[in-house]
């Protein structure tokens, strides 16, 4: 037992563990880990005389990052049983106004499980379209996007509802414990559960076996209606707590709150190495990319792009994200 | 034939898809020890049938007895539940899950006693250990049971599927076309296993288009065309051209010759 020889033998476990890595499920999930490092050194760098890299303005992109993580949670299930929900940014703001709504009558638990359950509600009507009437989901969540879009603007005549419950705004926003922000706090919460589900719980093996390959799903004996519609339950459930917490953390239900980030979370999903179109899930890089997405908007605001550039940007980031994931999807 | 009992039977079986009689009036018989070639030429519905057995299509009419006892095979999980295990043409195995997962799908293992169950909490440890067993047992060799599907051969991914069939298939096992795509010493293997399902007492369908594989582990053959059974033989009474005759058509068999429609060759 020499030390060059120890030496040796970590490097060739090391190698071992990336080689069994590549053989048993390919690198392709950490691609987003060294993505986000990328960006982080790359805003370092080029913005560091505006602030990037300050502990406030990391603070400040967790907390943006917060409402697109949960939302990405949610919307790897759908994308893993190959479905897929744009509905979620309508009922992100649509629940920030029931919760509003709700905490103001009858306290802060309330406000939450009402929002909870309009956003399940939602999605079961959903799944039970896209299941029993055989719409793809895509058409029918592009549908009650805009009626759920449209049932927030009448509920309130476009104005903002403020929440005056001060345990709703502890619990689900303004509030930290210690240095850390309550918003992280339900981040690593909700992401954690996430991937507990897909990774530990039978329901998370199926959802993901549904979106492999739905008749041979089927031919095993899985309930596979049972399972997309519980799966578009869920992402609309996580837009739900994510209308909560952009609630607690402005103290305001709206009509438009967190409706534009639809696209955001789903590039965040599928850089984070979830497969749009079902068979391929990560809870934590939909996490992950969810910060990265953060970085990426409070990065270009720092670098002073004008809102319209901001959308452009995005848009190229999403399409080459996707353009990625399907060239795997084809390697594969 | 013995007077056991059959594992399974089926009469009458139709089948129609639109216009396309896929399977009119078959009867068939399987029997436990017994290895059934079911043959025919492409679109005779062969897979339709076996699609009916293991509840992935409802007949329109006919019967299916298992030990005796008439079942509604309405879902594949009643299929399974009653000891019907199928490897499709397509394996049915899930690329993204690993070996372990694909033997046990939707027969998964749970701890964490009743709320455990509830939830679903998957016992890991206790399904690797008992594919290690299943897997043994078989004979079949898997470089990583943790390795994904997509990263296996197509022989290990149909051993997989096969396993699978092996290892919950305690009463009846289908096969449809189980060695296509393999290699010699591949479909040899699958051969063995066939031969130990049979010894342990399965009663085994086994769809093939290799006349080889017919003499070598069946025991009766079916013969279909056209959707209708036209030739039930001994394996040991006929010879390999027979069979190839039957299947073409250019000669009939042995049921009902009466019930033979005329001028229904192509």
């Amino acid at each position: 037992m020499n030390e060059p020889a120890a030496a040796g033998r970590l490097l060739a476990a090391t190698r071992q563990w990336l080689a069994q890595r590549r053989q048993d499920q390919g690198l392709r999930p950490y691609v987003v880990y060294a993505a986000a490092l990328l960006i982080l050194g790359l805003f370092a760098v080029i913005l560091r005389d505006d602030g990037f890299l300050t502990a406030s303005n990391l603070l400040n992109i967790g907390r943006q990052a917060a409402p697109i993580a949960v939302m990405a949670v949610g919307m790897t299930f759908a994308l893993a049983a190959a479905e897929i929900d744009l509905s979620v940014g309508a009922v992100t703001a649509l629940s920030s106004l029931v919760a509003a709504e709700a905490v103001g009558s009858y306290g802060f638990v309330a406000g939450a499980g009402a929002a909870l359950a309009v956003g399940a509600g939602i999605g079961l009507v959903n799944g039970l379209i896209a299941v029993k009437v055989r719409i793809p989901s895509f058409l029918v969540t592009l549908g009650m996007l805009g009626i759920v879009s449209g049932i927030a603007r009448n509920m309130n005549n476009l104005q903002s509802l403020p929440i005056r419950n001060d345990t709703f705004l502890a619990i689900f926003g303004a509030g930290s414990a210690g240095p850390i922000s309550s918003l992280l706090i339900w981040t690593v919460v909700v992401g954690l559960i996430g991937h507990l589900v897909l990774h530990q719980l039978r329901w998370g093996r199926h959802v993901l076996s549904v979106g492999a390959d739905r008749s041979a799903a089927a031919a095993l004996g899985i309930n596979t209606d049972r399972i997309r519609i519980t799966a578009l339950m869920t992402s609309a459930a996580a837009a739900s707590f994510a209308g909560v917490l952009l609630a607690g953390r402005l103290a305001i239900g709206r009509h438009d709150l967190g409706e534009n980030l639809l696209l955001t979370v789903i590039a965040a999903v599928v850089i984070g190495g979830t497969n749009l179109f079902g068979g391929r899930a990560s809870v934590a890089g939909a996490v992950a990319g969810s910060v990265v997405m953060a970085m990426l908007n409070n990065g270009l605001i720092l670098m002073g792009l004008r809102v319209a550039d901001q959308l452009i940007a995005r848009g190229v980031i999403i399409i080459l994200a996707v353009a990625l994931s399907m060239r795997e999807q084809k390697e594969t | 034939m013995t007077a056991a009992a059959a594992a399974l039977e089926v009469e009458g079986l139709c089948k129609s898809f639109r216009a396309v009689r896929a399977l009119d009036q078959v009867a068939l018989s399987l029997h436990y020890g017994r290895v059934t070639a079911l043959l025919g030429d492409n679109g005779a519905g062969k897979s339709t049938l076996v699609k009916c057995i293991s509840g992935v299509y409802a007949p329109d009419a006919g019967v299916v007895k298992v030990d005796g006892v008439v079942q509604a095979i309405a879902s594949p999980e009643t299929a399974r539940s009653l000891g019907i295990e199928t490897v499709h043409q397509t394996l049915a195995v899930i690329d993204p899950l690993d070996v372990v997962e694909n033997l046990f799908l939707n027969r998964e293992h749970t701890r964490g006693g009743r709320l455990g169950a509830w939830l679903g909490v998957l016992d890991k440890k206790r399904m690797r250990a008992e594919s290690n067993e299943i897997l043994g047992r078989l004979d079949i060799r898997i470089p990583s049971l943790r390795r994904q599907m997509s990263a296996l051969s197509g022989g290990q991914r149909q051993a997989v599927a096969i396993g699978r069939a092996a290892a919950w298939g305690q009463q009846i096992v289908l096969l449809d076309e189980p060695a296509a795509a393999l290699g010699v010493e591949q479909a040899g293997r699958v051969l063995e296993l066939i031969r130990s399902l049979r010894g342990a007492g399965v009663a085994v369908l086994l769809i093939t288009h290799n006349m080889d594989r017919v003499t070598e582990v069946c025991d009766r053959a079916v013969v279909l065309r056209q959707g209708r059974k036209t030739a039930e033989v001994n394996v040991g009474d006929v010879t390999k051209d027979d069979l190839v005759a039957y299947i073409t058509g250019a000669r009939t068999g042995d049921p009902d010759p009466e019930a033979e429609r005329a001028g229904s060759d192509p």
